[in-house]
């Protein structure tokens, strides 16, 4: 139970995706512009990140692994598919983001219509395939793991752009150098929100 | 009209300056960023996405006709994911420390934006040709962005370069100190910053409203 906990808060605080290892970044800096958008593309890409890291770390366990395939019989221990797993996680989540976009689209029209393409571009949202990637190299004990490392994630990446979208609507009020506007201004700051995370990085429970 | 008209010349230079992937376009940021506290990662990390986008933008470009419309987004990252595996075997193969400290981005050029941004801006209407030349330029515009973010990081962070001393020791004596919070990850967005800064202070038209 501590290794989920820890591992919970770590993927939120310490190993935010945004500001530990920019992923994701376009979609964070092109849909931070107002809070109510941002918030549903974080839950969009939460949700993608729970459903998706449990079946990729299944895949990765029981299928491509260096003898993951033991359980079809001893001739199978031996075969070792790991280069395919950017070919698998990338189709898993692909066909995720298809879900969720044919959802929002029926049950949040106006939301589907504010996030326009970005929808579809979460299949190629970084944070998401590089959920998958640290999955596999971080190697967790368990599925249950897993799934928490997924869900901290998004959370730590749905606090980061909708405190961008919120600083953002308020910036519209102040006086930036004419070529700082707009993207110069937003790196700025969004390094500075990395300087202020990394005071969590010490963090052990 | 010859291999290098001045359309296919616009094509190739555009993207080095006036249209640059990283910070007019916006496309491509996440890796740009990661990869760039020491400079032979940057160098590395700049030609494996450019070898990717101009293959990917040649074999799109040959299957645009045939491509379902619908499925277009999947087929892309079939070809994008099985280049990228390439490309992350021969590192491995060949490169194997930078392929170390790369760690996850090299996977990570499969959702690198510039791949899907320029497949379905330029690709998907353009010959192989044309298509070969935009993905070279796009490729190298970012390669640019990533090796001048690198470039000052190393040289601020840890006083070198590719790995060898360039700040002579005689500055270390009279109390000069390596700046550690270039190595760290938000100087990347702020070195970033800056060249934006500069860059559209020469180019006025890219300027934003707000």
């Amino acid at each position: 139970m501590g290794e989920v906990l820890s591992t919970f808060v770590r993927s939120i605080f310490v190993d935010n995706m945004i500001f530990a290892y920019y992923l994701g970044m376009c979609s964070y800096l092109a849909v931070s512009k107002n809070v109510k958008t941002a918030l549903g593309l974080g839950i969009a890409v939460t949700f993608i990140l729970v459903c998706t890291l449990p079946i990729n770390y299944m895949l990765e366990n029981y299928v491509l692994k260096e003898g993951a395939l033991q359980w079809l019989g001893a001739q199978f221990a031996e075969v070792n598919l790991s280069f395919l797993s950017l070919l698998i996680f990338i189709a898993i989540i692909a066909s995720f983001t298809q879900l969720v976009e044919m959802v929002v689209e029926k049950f949040a029209p106006a939301l589907y219509a504010s996030l326009g393409i970005f929808l579809p571009l979460i299949a190629v949202n970084c944070a998401i395939l590089g959920g998958s990637l640290f999955m596999q190299q971080k190697a967790f004990a368990n599925v249950g793991i897993a799934t928490t490392y997924g869900l901290g994630s998004g959370i730590g990446w749905l606090l980061a752009i909708v405190g961008m979208a919120a600083i953002r609507e308020k910036l519209a009020y102040s006086d930036i150098p004419k070529p700082l506007k707009g993207l110069g201004i937003a790196f700025i700051i969004t390094g500075l929100m990395g300087i202020g995370f990394m005071c969590f990085s010490g963090l052990k429970i | 009209m010859g291999l290098l008209s001045n359309k296919n010349k616009e094509v190739l230079a555009g993207p080095l300056s006036k249209n640059n992937p990283v910070i007019v376009q916006m496309l491509g940021i996440c890796s740009a960023l990661a990869v760039t506290s020491k400079l032979e990662p940057s160098i590395v990390m700049g030609l494996s996405v450019t070898a990717v986008v101009a293959f990917a933008n040649v074999i799109i470009s040959l299957l645009r006709n045939t491509i379902p419309n619908r499925i277009r987004i999947i087929v892309q990252l079939v070809v994008v994911a099985a280049l990228v595996t390439i490309v992350s075997e021969v590192l491995k193969a060949f490169a194997y420390d930078v392929n170390k400290q790369l760690s996850v981005f090299v996977g990570l050029i499969i959702t690198n934006c510039i791949l899907m941004g320029r497949l379905e801006a330029f690709a998907l209407g353009n010959g192989p040709w044309e298509s070969f030349l935009d993905g070279i330029g796009n490729g190298l515009g970012y390669g640019i962005i990533l090796v001048i973010v690198g470039f000052f990081r190393e040289l601020f962070g840890s006083g070198t370069l590719l790995g060898f001393q360039v700040i002579p020791q005689s500055f270390y004596e009279i109390g000069y100190v390596n700046n550690g919070l270039m190595i760290l990850p938000p100087m990347a967005l702020i070195v970033v910053a800056v060249i934006i800064w500069v860059h559209r202070s020469r180019n006025k038209d890219l300027q934003e409203e707000n």
